[in-house]
């Protein structure tokens, strides 16, 4: 892609002209008031890290319980609190805004455009995360605790919680109102910022994969916050939506998170396809395969996922051509998802390879997502489902690909427009020792719980039989690995910003798009005068 | 402490697979799971080959330039094709036997299974041992799990009552639930359901092999979730005459004559019992609870004051909190006992008795 730029598009182009320049608050102000992209990217992918580290936390006291059989370090009520904010922190928490902020960073400059549509809305959707988050950290200590539900939170459980319910389910409110206002600000900056010639069919795929990711948000947000509204008014205000005794069904509930929540997985992992298919492309150097494909492959998925939502239940009872109806269907999904794969396959296929730290995690996402995929397809088939259903395959199935998918592209995301945010080179060296680390920990955590599923452990639970020792052990000495590897990151993200070996524009020989016709560091201000797209 | 670890450890088999089916139908599921296996294991091998050849073959350091290909419709038709013609071939035989997993009819025994926090309750309901009815509360002791004795071979998989039927026949469970959802799950009959309040739903399994069978509440349910085992016990029919006749002799035994007047040191020491079994794992065996989850009976405004009140909770349970009811639970005498026990146990004193025949009266 080819791009003219007159000669205050970039670089030089902010120096001077421009009233407001320079003239920004300092300090604290700054983060508080800004509507530059770039500020409230950074502000994001920094929240999102932090809450990362949170969840993580979380996670390395449930496995730590889960060490041994028996009950050792946290009591099982409070087991329960742990694993529901660990699931809703790292989803809503860690995942989407980590998302958010690549696209706040990224669209823009892949577009062309000079910022995002809506400035002051983009300075209150960051901002209302934090509120959010620590509502949901404070949970835990209000009497009572944290909600103990599941992130899933089923009802009737959800109406014998104590305060701390609620606290998740204004939580949820205001993480919802975020992601509406993020994704109003990405499909408006898409479809009316881009550069003169940026036709859509031109455009990026980790743009493309945001617009789709957008409106699935705009569609499901608005049915979780309607859901948990639902369960709030069943807890104080006498309706009976989820009571049979008044008239209600607790499956209701179920339906409608569903409704929501299968969506929801592939807003987790789509913006991730888009990373991966860049990083991809650039490390073979050569052009993505089937750029048109993978386009309508993502709207496909995105489509289909409103159709498959029961397959989470089978196991509710529902009657039996709801239940074929529904595996059917969840088998049509794999169809695009495979397509990808093959996609991103011959796309490395005669290119000419490198293996620097991005392109290692991405190889390292496909590889591992395309497991989760397996795994899904496993537990798609409702026959079989009835073994897996509510055990630790299922976890393993989700971790392999919300980690070594979603994460693991962040991952590769991360380290591939480093140079571009910071104007400085990452350490190689010690970011293929973070990729390897990563990977091996990882596969150690989450592998071996496919067989503890097969053999009937459920999840959720603070202790269990004997026969699942060793896997448990296993799993557990993993998990701390991967949780001190992450450490690694951030040293090396921090040194990164702090100094090193100065980055040029483009830094990557096979990358391709605008974002690269801009200096590094990314200047404040890019794009002031819009560029040609040939 | 270590030493008991490592022993356990030493004992504790691994396991790569499902359990070893004891029904037709687990058998076709784990034969469904390793089709599965094999299918995506090939597709696995062919796509990962392709892009390893590629990683080791198409590298830059080894001076390779990239083609510069970028479409081919021919190959996108065929992966997107091939595909799904294997998950139609995947899908049928698992469509056969989805369809034969949930055809819960003509069954020789029907038996209810109710969920409750954090209990399992069986009612027989039609077929021999019909009127049978008992509640199945795990029997590892709490010594074991807290780590101050040595975890015995079933840990945490063992109930004071087991469920019991006949080698051979269709059982069929209906499953329901007092409070929240639970799930009755038994892996070695490919049998999961989920139970939910208010409603009934059925699963059936005909088990192949004597034998004793364990599995474990499968839905999230509250804090004692991982401690509602389910043992089934797979018996030949006459050991399943014999044992529906005692659990007849002993249904019969329990039935007291409901006039009876039983003395405070009676229903107190009866009261203990119930107490432990059905009330302990929230109110805690100190009666101090777990505040504010659960709160206190020890020096409770209800335990120390009306009796009324103090029968109403217990017997209606208050709608909203984990206090469930517990009239369709416990007989009348049962009720009667924990009242009075709990007026009079720990710092309680109320010194009164609530008798069998107030427990009838307030029932209506
Ligand atoms: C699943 C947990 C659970 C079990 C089991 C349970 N309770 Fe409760 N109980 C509660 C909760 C929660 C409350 C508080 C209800 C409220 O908010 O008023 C409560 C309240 C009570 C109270 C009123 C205390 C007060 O002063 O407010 C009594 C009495 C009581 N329970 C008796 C019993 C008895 C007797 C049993 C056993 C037969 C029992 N409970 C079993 C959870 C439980
Ligand atoms: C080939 C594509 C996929 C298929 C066929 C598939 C299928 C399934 C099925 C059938 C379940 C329900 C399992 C059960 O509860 O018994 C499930 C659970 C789950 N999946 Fe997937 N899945 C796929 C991809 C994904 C992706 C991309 C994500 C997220 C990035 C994801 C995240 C999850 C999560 C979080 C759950 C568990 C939810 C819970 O119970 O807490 N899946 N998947
Ligand atoms: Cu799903
Ligand atoms: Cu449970």
């Amino acid at each position: 892609m080819n791009a003219t730029t007159t000669a205050n598009g970039h670089a030089e182009g902010h120096a001077g002209g421009h009233p407001d320049h320079g003239h920004q608050p300092a300090g604290l102000m700054r983060w508080l008031t800004t509507t530059n992209h770039k500020d409230i990217g950074t502000m994001y992918l920094w929240f999102s890290f932090a809450m990362f580290i949170v969840g993580g936390c979380m996670a390395l006291m449930i496995r730590s319980e889960l060490f041994q059989p028996g009950l050792q370090i946290v009591k099982p009520e409070f087991f329960n609190q742990l694993t529901t904010l660990h699931g809703l922190i790292m989803v809503f928490g860690a995942i989407m805004p980590a998302f958010v902020g690549f696209a706040n960073w990224m669209i823009p400059l892949q577009i062309g455009a000079s910022d995002m549509a809506f400035g002051r809305m983009n300075n209150w959707s960051f901002w209302l995360l934090p509120p959010a988050a620590l509502l949901l950290v404070l949970s835990m200590f209000v009497p009572g605790g944290a909600a103990a539900a599941g992130w899933t939170l089923y009802p009737p459980l959800t109406i014998q919680q104590g305060m701390g319910m609620d606290m998740a389910i204004f939580a949820i409110h205001i993480l919802g109102m975020s992601s509406i206002m993020g994704s109003i600000n990405i499909i408006t900056t898409i479809l009316n910022l881009r550069a003169p010639g940026m036709t859509l069919m031109k455009m990026p795929l980790f743009s493309w994969t945001w617009l789709v990711t957008a409106y699935l948000i705009i569609a499901v947000m608005p049915i979780l916050a309607g859901v948990v509204t639902m369960t709030l008014t069943d807890r104080h205000f006498g309706t009976h939506f989820f009571s049979a005794a008044g008239g209600g069904d607790p499956v209701l509930f179920q339906h409608i998170f569903w409704f929501f929540g299968h969506p929801e997985v592939y807003i987790v992992i789509i913006p991730g396809f888009g990373v991966v298919s860049q990083v991809i492309s650039a490390f073979s150097r050569k052009p993505v395969f089937g750029y048109a494909s993978m386009v309508y492959a993502i709207a496909a998925i995105g489509i289909l996922s409103f159709t498959v939502w029961a397959h989470h239940m089978y196991t509710t009872g529902m009657p039996i051509s709801a239940q074929l109806y529904f595996m059917y269907a969840t088998m049509l999904i794999a169809v695009p998802t495979g397509v990808k794969i093959f996609n991103w396959t011959a796309t490395m296929w005669r290119g000419s390879l490198s293996f620097e730290t991005p392109m290692l995690f991405a190889i390292g996402f496909i590889f591992l997502f395309t497991l989760g995929g397996f795994s899904g397809l496993v537990l798609a088939m409702a026959a079989v489902d009835v073994q897996m259903q509510d055990t630790y395959y299922v976890v393993a199935h989700f971790h392999y690909t919300m980690v070594a998918g979603a994460l693991f592209s962040a991952f590769a995301g991360a380290y591939y427009w480093l140079p571009k945010w910071t104007g400085h080179m990452y350490n190689e060296k010690l970011g293929k020792v973070h990729f390897w680390l990563s990977f091996i920990f990882f596969n150690m955590t989450f592998f071996v719980q496919h067989f503890l599923g097969i053999a009937g452990m459920p999840r959720r639970i603070p202790d269990y039989a004997l026969q699942f020792t060793e896997f448990n052990q296993i799993s557990t000495i993993g998990a701390f690995g991967f949780g001190l590897s992450q450490l690694l990151f951030l040293y090396i993200a921090i040194s990164c910003i702090k100094g090193g070996e100065k980055a040029p524009a483009k830094p990557w020989d096979g990358a391709e798009g605008l974002e690269w016709e801009v200096p590094s560091p990314a200047p404040h201000h890019t794009w002031v005068v819009q560029p040609i797209v040939k | 402490m270590a030493l008991a670890t490592l022993a356990e450890v030493a004992w504790a088999d691994y396991q790569l697979n499902f359990q070893e089916p004891a029904t037709k139908l687990a058998r076709e599921v784990y034969d469904l799971h390793m089709m599965m296996m094999y299918i995506c294991g090939a597709i696995f091998v062919g796509v990962f080959g392709v892009m390893f050849y590629s990683v080791f073959k198409h590298r830059k350091s080894s001076g390779r330039t990239a083609a510069t290909f970028h479409e081919n419709t021919t190959v996108e038709m065929v992966w997107t094709v091939i595909p799904t013609l294997i998950l139609i071939a995947m899908v049928w035989p698992v469509t056969k036997t989805l369809i034969a997993m949930r055809d819960a009819s003509s069954a020789d025994i029907t038996i209810k299974a109710t969920g409750y926090q954090w209990k399992w309750g069986y009612d027989y309901i039609k077929g021999e041992g019909e009127g049978i009815k008992f509640m199945s509360v795990l029997s590892t002791p709490r010594d074991q799990i807290e780590g101050r004795a040595p975890k015995g071979e079933h840990y945490l998989l063992e109930t004071d009552n087991n469920v019991v039927v006949p080698v051979g026949k269709k059982i069929r469970i209906l499953t329901t639930a007092e409070d929240v959802i639970h799930a009755w799950f038994v892996p070695a009959f490919a049998v999961k359901q989920d139970a939910v309040p208010g409603f009934i739903r059925d699963t059936s399994f005909r088990a192949e092999r004597e034998g004793i069978y364990r599995g474990q509440c499968a839905e999230l349910c509250g804090k004692d979730h991982g401690f509602m085992p389910i043992v089934v016990e797979v018996v030949s029919a006459e050991k399943y005459a014999v044992w529906v006749a005692g659990q007849k002799k002993k249904l019969a035994a329990a039935a007291e004559d409901p006039q009876k007047v039983w003395t405070l040191g009676e229903l107190k020491q009866r009261g203990e019992t119930v107490y432990a079994q059905n009330c302990a794992a929230c109110h805690q065996p100190t009666g101090k609870g777990l505040p504010p989850a659960f709160p206190a009976i020890d020096g409770s405004k209800i335990a120390t004051g009306p009796k009324e009140a103090h029968l109403n909770i217990v017997l209606n349970g208050k709608t909203g909190t984990s206090m469930q009811a517990f009239d369709k639970q416990l007989s009348d005498t049962d009720i009667a006992a924990v009242i009075t026990y709990e007026r009079n146990a720990w710092g309680n004193h109320a010194g009164d008795m609530v008798q069998p025949a107030d427990v009838k009266a307030a029932r209506q």
